[in-house]
C-alpha cells in the first residue's frame, strides 16, 4: 500500500484529450512517472442488460449498437446468434456470408481507428487521417446496406434484413486498394520510425501466462503470444471455410499491439474476398431469413454465445424463461477484462506510456459500462 | 537625428514584418497540416481561407478573458507576456538582408548589428522557459505544472547543445557578431562547395536544428503542451488572447530561430556560386538580398510544419537522454574537432 499523500494525484478524465469516451484513471505520479493508477468505471453506464429484460428479444438489438459503437456490426450479430442459438435454428448460408462480410468491414474499421487514435496520443496525427478516410469508405457500404452508418443495427434474428448493396463489389474493389495503400502509408510513418519504436517497443509489457490469468482476449491476448482467436478455435458461423492466418505477437507491449492490429486487417481483406467469391457462387434468390416466428419465444433455457469481436471474445448470456422477453442478458465484454490489468501495466511506467497502454488496449467506454 | 529615424524604421519594419509572419505561419501549418493529411483544411475565410487567422484573431479577442479564481493573477498575467517578448526581441540582432544604399546612405538590414549578437540570442532564448513555467505555475492547475517542469528541463538541457553548436560556429568565423558571421559565408571554399556554416558545421547544424525544434516545443519536443498527455501543458488554463499571444510567440520563435538557422549555416542573403551584388543595383541588391534570405527562411518555417505532422512525440526520458547523452557529448565533440582543425590549419 502506497502512501497516497507522498505523490500528487492527478485526475486523467472523464473528459480529457485522450480519454477516449468517458473513462477515469486517478493518477498518483512521482514527477512523471506512474505510481499507481485507479480506473474509474460506469461513466457511460446505461443499463443495458437491465434494459434488456424489458425489451423484445428484437428490440434489444439496437440497444447492442451502442456497446463497441466503433463496431456494432459484431455486437448486433453476436447477439443474434445467442438468440439463434437458444431458439435452435441457424442463419441460412447466404445470411452467414453477408454478415461475415460485414463484420469483418467493421473489424478493419475498429482496427483503424484504434491505430489512429494510438498514434494521435503518441503525437503522430497524420496516420490518424489517412486510416479514417478508408473508414469512411467503410462506413459509405454500410449506409449504402441499411441507412445507417455508426449504430447499424445490423441483421435479423434468423439472418439479415438485405442482401448486400448491388455495387458492392465495385465499392469493395476501391476500398481494398484504399486499405492497402492506407496501412503502407501508416506503416511507413510508424513501423520502423525510431521515435515510435522508442514509444511502444517493451512499454507496458505482459507476460502470456498473466494475460490469460487476467481473462485477456482478442489482439490484447494475441500480442502477448497466445495464438487463440475464436474465429479458428471455435468456429462459428462458416468461418471455418476461410484461409487465412492469427497474427501473434511475443512480448506483449504497445508495438505488438499495434502490429497485431495492422496485420488483422490483411487477414480481414482476406477473409472479405473469399467469403465475397463464395456469396457470389450462390444462387440470387437463395434464402436470407430462417424460418422463426413474429414474436420470439424462446424454450426456457440459458445460453451463452461468443464471437471474435475486435476486440476479443465478445459474449451474450442469455436466460429465457419462456417469455417474449429475455430473462436475464449479461454481456462478456472483451474491454472489461483486459482493462481490469491497467493498474498492474503501467505501475512505474511514465505518464505518457500511461496513454499510449490505455490507447492499445482499446477500452471502449460504451462497452466497459454498458 | 536621421540615423535614430532609420532606426526606428528598422525596428517597425522587422516588428511588422515577423508578426505577419506569425500571422501567415499560423495559416500556412493549418493548410500544411491539410495538405499533408488529404483534407481540405481551412477553406471559407476568404480565398484559399487567407482571412482565416484574422478570423481566429477576432474570435480570441472578443472572447470572454479568464483568470482561473485560484490562479495568482499577476503571474498568469505575465506568462504570455514574458513568452512572447523575448521572441520578438531576438529579432533584434538576426539580419534581415545584406545592405541598401538609399539617397547616398548605406543601411544595414539589420536592427541592431552588436558584437555580442551571439550572446545576445542564446540570453534570450534562455529567458523565453520564464513564460512557460510562471505561466504554467500560476495557473494552479496540475496539468499546467506538468507542463512547466517539463519545459524548465527540456528548454535547461537543449540550451546547451544549442550553445555548443553555437560556439562551434564562433570558432570557425571568428567573431560574436551575427552580421559578420553572414558576411563571411560569401564565395566557396575547397573549390567546389559554398561557403557556408551547414559545410563547415555539418555536425553543428544537426544538433543546432535538433536543439531548435527541442527549443521552440515543437513536435517531437512538443512535451510541455503534449495535448493526448497533459491536455494542453502550460498554457491549459488560459483563454482568449492570452492564449493567443502564447500561439502567436511559438510562432515569432519559429521564425527567429529560422533565421537564426539560415544565418548561421545556410549563407543568410547569399546564393551559392552568384555574387547578386556584382550585377545588382544598390537598391535592387538590397531588396534581393532580403527576398532570398526570407525564401530560405520559409523553407525552415515550413519543414518545422512538415516536421510536426510527420513523426510522434518522444517521452520526457527520452528527451532528457537524446539531450544529455547524445546531444551535449557530440556538441563538445563538434566543438573540439573544430578547434582542432583550425589549430591545425591555422
Amino acid at each position: 500500500m502506497i502512501n497516497h499523500d507522498d505523490y500528487v494525484k492527478i485526475n486523467i478524465g472523464p473528459s480529457h484529450p485522450a480519454m477516449h469516451g468517458t473513462l477515469r484513471v486517478v493518477a498518483y505520479t512521482d514527477g512523471e512517472t506512474v505510481v499507481s493508477a485507479d480506473p474509474e468505471i460506469g461513466y457511460l453506464h446505461r443499463g443495458v442488460e437491465k434494459l434488456g429484460e424489458h425489451l423484445s428479444y428484437h428490440q434489444f438489438i439496437p440497444i447492442t449498437d451502442r456497446l463497441n459503437y466503433c463496431s456494432a456490426i459484431c455486437n448486433n450479430v453476436s447477439y443474434e446468434m445467442a438468440v439463434e442459438k437458444l431458439l435452435g435454428v441457424s442463419a441460412p448460408e447466404k445470411a452467414q456470408l453477408v454478415r461475415i462480410i460485414m463484420m469483418e468491414l467493421a473489424r478493419i474499421a475498429d482496427h483503424q481507428v484504434c491505430v489512429g487514435i494510438l498514434g494521435v496520443d503518441l503525437g503522430a496525427f497524420t496516420p490518424f487521417f489517412y486510416l479514417i478516410i478508408q473508414r469512411e469508405e467503410i462506413y459509405e457500404i454500410f449506409e449504402h446496406y441499411n441507412g445507417a452508418r455508426l449504430t447499424n443495427t445490423f441483421g435479423r434474428i434468423g439472418g439479415v434484413e438485405a442482401d448486400l448493396p448491388k455495387d458492392f463489389e465495385q465499392r469493395w474493389k476501391k476500398l481494398k486498394e484504399g486499405i492497402a495503400r492506407a496501412n503502407e502509408e501508416t506503416d511507413k510513418l510508424l513501423t520502423h520510425n525510431r521515435i515510435w519504436m522508442d514509444r511502444t517497443i517493451g512499454v507496458t509489457t505482459f507476460s502470456a501466462e498473466d494475460a490469460l490469468a487476467w481473462g485477456f482476449t482478442g489482439p490484447c491476448l494475441r500480442a502477448c503470444g497466445v495464438k487463440r482467436d475464436l474465429r479458428k478455435d471455435e468456429p462459428y458461423s462458416v468461418y471455418d471455410r476461410f484461409d487465412f492466418e492469427v497474427p501473434v505477437g511475443k512480448y506483449g507491449d504497445v508495438f505488438d499491439r499495434y502490429m497485431v492490429r495492422m496485420r488483422e486487417m490483411e487477414e480481414s481483406v482476406k477473409i472479405i474476398d473469399q467469403a465475397f467469391k463464395l456469396y457470389k457462387d450462390m444462387p440470387a434468390d437463395a434464402p436470407l431469413m430462417a424460418k422463426v416466428p413474429k414474436t420470439i419465444k424462446p424454450p426456457a433455457g440459458e445460453v451463452y454465445s461468443a464471437i471474435e469481436s475486435p476486440n476479443g471474445e465478445l459474449g451474450f448470456f442469455i436466460k429465457s424463461d419462456g417469455s417474449d422477453k429475455p430473462y436475464r442478458i449479461k454481456i462478456r465484454p472483451p474491454c472489461y477484462m483486459v482493462y481490469q490489468a491497467f493498474p498492474e501495466m503501467v505501475k512505474g511506467e511514465m505518464i505518457a506510456d500511461l496513454i499510449a497502454c490505455l490507447s492499445s488496449l482499446n477500452v471502449i467506454a460504451g462497452e466497459l459500462d454498458r | 537625428m536621421n540615423d535614430l529615424i532609420i532606426a526606428l524604421i528598422k525596428v517597425v519594419f522587422i516588428w511588422v514584418w515577423v508578426l505577419l509572419i506569425a500571422v501567415v505561419m499560423t495559416w500556412v501549418e493549418r493548410r500544411g497540416a491539410a495538405m499533408i493529411q488529404d483534407r481540405p483544411g481551412p477553406n471559407r475565410a476568404g480565398p484559399f481561407g487567407l482571412l482565416q487567422p484574422l478570423a481566429d484573431g477576432i474570435k480570441l479577442f472578443t472572447k470572454e478573458d479568464i483568470i482561473p479564481a485560484k490562479a495568482k493573477k499577476l503571474l498568469f498575467i505575465l506568462g504570455p507576456i514574458l513568452f512572447s517578448l523575448p521572441a520578438f526581441s531576438a529579432y533584434a540582432v538576426v539580419p534581415f538582408g545584406d545592405k541598401i544604399i538609399l539617397g547616398g546612405k548605406e543601411i544595414i538590414l539589420q536592427v541592431a548589428d552588436v558584437n555580442i549578437g551571439f550572446l545576445y540570442i542564446v540570453a534570450l532564448g534562455s529567458m523565453a522557459v520564464y513564460g512557460i513555467v510562471v505561466g504554467g505555475w500560476a495557473s494552479n492547475n496540475k496539468y499546467s505544472i506538468l507542463g512547466g517542469l517539463r519545459a524548465t528541463a527540456q528548454l535547461i538541457s537543449y540550451e546547451v547543445p544549442w550553445g555548443l553548436a553555437l560556439l562551434a560556429i564562433v570558432l570557425v568565423y571568428g567573431t560574436f557578431s551575427l552580421r559578420e558571421i553572414a558576411l563571411a559565408q560569401q564565395g566557396t571554399f575547397l573549390g567546389i562547395l559554398p561557403n557556408w556554416g551547414v559545410f563547415k558545421q555539418p555536425l553543428g547544424f544537426i544538433l543546432f536544428i535538433v536543439a531548435a525544434y527541442a527549443e521552440a516545443n515543437r513536435v517531437p519536443f512538443d512535451l510541455p503542451e503534449a495535448e493526448s498527455e497533459i491536455v494542453s501543458g502550460y498554457h491549459t488554463e488560459y483563454g482568449s488572447m492570452r492564449l493567443g499571444v502564447y500561439l502567436f510567440g511559438e510562432y515569432v520563435n519559429l521564425c527567429t530561430l529560422s533565421a537564426l538557422i539560415v544565418t548561421f549555416f545556410f549563407g543568410a542573403w547569399h546564393l551559392p556560386y552568384i555574387n547578386m551584388a556584382s550585377f545588382l543595383g544598390p537598391i535592387s541588391y538590397g531588396i534581393a538580398s532580403f527576398l532570398v534570405f526570407f525564401l530560405k527562411v520559409s523553407f525552415f518555417l515550413w519543414l518545422f510544419v512538415w516536421v510536426r505532422w510527420t513523426v510522434p512525440r518522444f517521452r520526457y526520458d527520452q528527451v532528457m537522454g537524446l539531450g544529455w547523452k547524445a546531444l551535449i557529448p557530440l556538441g563538445l565533440l563538434n566543438l573540439f574537432l573544430t578547434a582542432l582543425a583550425i589549430q591545425l590549419t591555422a
